[in-house]
């Protein structure tokens, strides 16, 4: 009974341990700075001033849409173009799959660091710094997710395949009429973990975006914190950086099931 | 089956053309250009000069690169154990009968999802030396204050608890996933033995997991070897240097001083290190399991 009670207390001070902060974080963007240090989350003064600020110099809600925009459109396109890819790799026996296959865990192999600088270049060289193109572009695949496609569709029985076939469909109508459809936990997994990634990548459009306009969410709130225009007010930059964490907390609220699924999977990576 | 079809090779072709595209575009291009720019001085904007061997040479002499990898090697050198050891723990309280399991696996594991420009802003505040939140619940306490940011010697070691904090939820995840795979009968016959409990986590429970840790620490490490947003936001590689990762440096020497073959030169000599140490760790922490 006291073993129960103390798995039980270690377990809420992890709690508070792992979502205090946050809470705090929030909390503190409401108050005036000279209340943000203290460890209640409550005053009487609480207002929306640090808000206006961050609206009043920076575009954030701009940004906000570009990241939508960015995130979402890699997300699709991963999705659909390593179900294709996944679907040839799986389901079609042509000459040089297996050399495909190599080539695409050989690329998993490489470290980005090699790949940065010379993926930079080629972006200036195809004139794409500061378009939203040299943001998309280079994640528009993904080899993990070929993979676990391409492991999703090995299940799915030949005979489906093979009468829809018959059916006179051809491959591609196969893939999004009748794979897809059968694969949505793959599709979730993709989804989400495409999405978390790119919606939270920053180091990329710090390199390839100098225009405010087109800048993500990310970055637009790390350049504001660190270029000085936060004026190193802690309520100011706490509120961005809340603005920044809601919409994706807000994401695992409803799906928090399938993000830590789709996370997990990660594992398979090696 | 064992015949191909001559359609299928032509649709085969034709759904794997967008990868082989965009593998040329994006990783042949990249890596062949890459050995191209180790050997030139360039600032992208006049044209490159051939300068041989001469960016590895500087590479050699450049003591601020290895300071910058001997810090990132520090920072691995604390987060890696730390996360195994504190994953490991809540995994295992999580893996008893406990009521509300998902709920506080859920918790666990918000910081993963949130993005690391927001909890290194966070973390700012909990380390500041005055106001922070740490700070002043150690003063309440009758503790010394820490100059968690502001000591060189300390500065690193606190940037990879935070980045602890971050990451531990998804490694819980993947430990209590190893946890429910290992087959109840084993405990039961060593209960009946009388082992332990200690006994029977270092006999049994350890051993079994095996691929989960080897997986942990090779993902952490591929994670820790990126390390750039954390220093980048709160101490631009300070104090002294001492949180200088070698992606922040590789990062300033490409686009604050415009040296791309240098850092070229700097990414795939780092990106050398990052696969032999993956490798090492494979081959020395992989057991075979019965």
């Amino acid at each position: 009974m006291r073993n129960k009670f103390l798995t039980y207390f270690i377990l809420v001070v992890g709690a508070v341990v792992f979502a205090y902060p946050f809470i705090w974080m929030v909390f503190a963007t409401f108050k005036p700075e000279f209340e943000i240090s203290n460890l209640y989350p409550l005053s009487k003064n609480m207002s929306f001033k640090n808000y206006s600020v961050v609206f009043g110099k920076i575009p954030i809600l701009r940004a906000f849409f570009n990241s939508l925009f960015v995130s979402l459109s890699i997300t699709f396109s991963v999705i659909i173009f390593g179900s294709i890819v996944g679907y040839a790799l799986s389901r079609l026996n042509f000459y040089g799959r297996d050399f495909i296959l190599m080539l695409i865990l050989f690329t998993m192999m490489i470290p980005f660091q090699i790949t940065l600088i010379p993926t930079y270049v080629l972006i200036v060289k195809l004139g794409l710094v500061d378009t939203y193109a040299g943001l998309i572009l280079p994640g528009m695949m993904s080899s993990f997710s070929i993979l676990i496609f391409r492991q999703f569709f090995l299940t799915i029985p030949a005979s489906l395949i093979e009468s829809a076939r018959l059916d006179g469909c051809n491959n591609f109508q196969i893939v999004f009429k009748i794979i897809i459809p059968l694969s949505k936990p793959a599709v979730v997994t993709v989804g989400i973990l495409t999405f978390m990634s790119s919606w939270n990548e920053v180091l990329w459009p710090l390199i390839v975006i100098r225009n405010e306009k087109l800048m993500t969410m990310p970055q637009l709130v790390t350049i504001f914190v660190l270029g000085g225009q936060a004026e190193s007010q802690l309520g100011v930059q706490l509120a961005c950086a809340t603005l920044l964490a809601l919409p994706i907390v807000i994401a695992y609220l409803f799906f928090q099931r399938y993000f830590i699924e789709s996370m997990a999977t990660t594992g398979l990576k090696e | 089956m064992v015949k191909v079809r001559r359609s299928e090779n032509r649709s085969g072709y034709l759904m794997v053309l967008p990868y082989a595209v965009y593998f040329l575009v994006f990783v042949a291009y990249p890596l062949i250009f890459s050995f191209v720019l180790i050997f030139h001085r360039w600032n992208i904007v006049t044209p490159m000069e051939f300068i041989s061997l001469k960016n590895f040479v500087r590479l050699f002499r450049d003591e601020l690169f290895f300071k910058s990898i001997i810090n990132t090697l520090i920072f691995l050198s604390i987060h890696i154990p730390l996360q195994i050891v504190v994953a490991l723990f809540f995994a295992n309280l999580l893996n008893q009968n406990v009521k509300l399991r998902g709920f506080f696996r859920a918790l666990y594991f918000l910081p993963v999802v949130v993005s690391g420009v927001v909890v290194t802003i966070l973390w700012q505040q909990l380390y500041a030396y005055e106001t922070g939140l740490i700070n002043q619940i150690l003063s309440n306490s009758g503790l010394r204050k820490i100059p968690w940011l502001i000591s060189p010697e300390l500065a690193m070691p606190s940037i990879a608890i935070m980045a602890t904090w971050k990451n531990v939820g998804l490694y819980i995840v993947l430990f209590l996933a190893g946890l429910q795979s290992i087959p109840r009968e084993l405990y039961e016959v060593a209960e009946i033995d009388g082992a332990s409990g200690l006994q029977k986590f270092f006999k049994i429970t350890l051993p079994l997991l095996n691929p989960t840790i080897v997986l942990v620490v090779v993902l952490s490490t591929i994670g820790g070897f990126s390390l750039f947003i954390e220093p980048y936001i709160m101490t631009g590689g300070g104090p002294m240097n001492s949180t200088l990762s070698a992606m922040l440096y590789i990062y300033n020497q490409a686009f604050y001083f415009n040296h791309m073959g240098y850092a070229a030169t700097l990414g795939f000599f780092f990106a050398t290190i990052i696969f032999i140490v993956v490798f090492l760790q494979r081959k020395f922490i992989e057991r075979e399991v019965y």
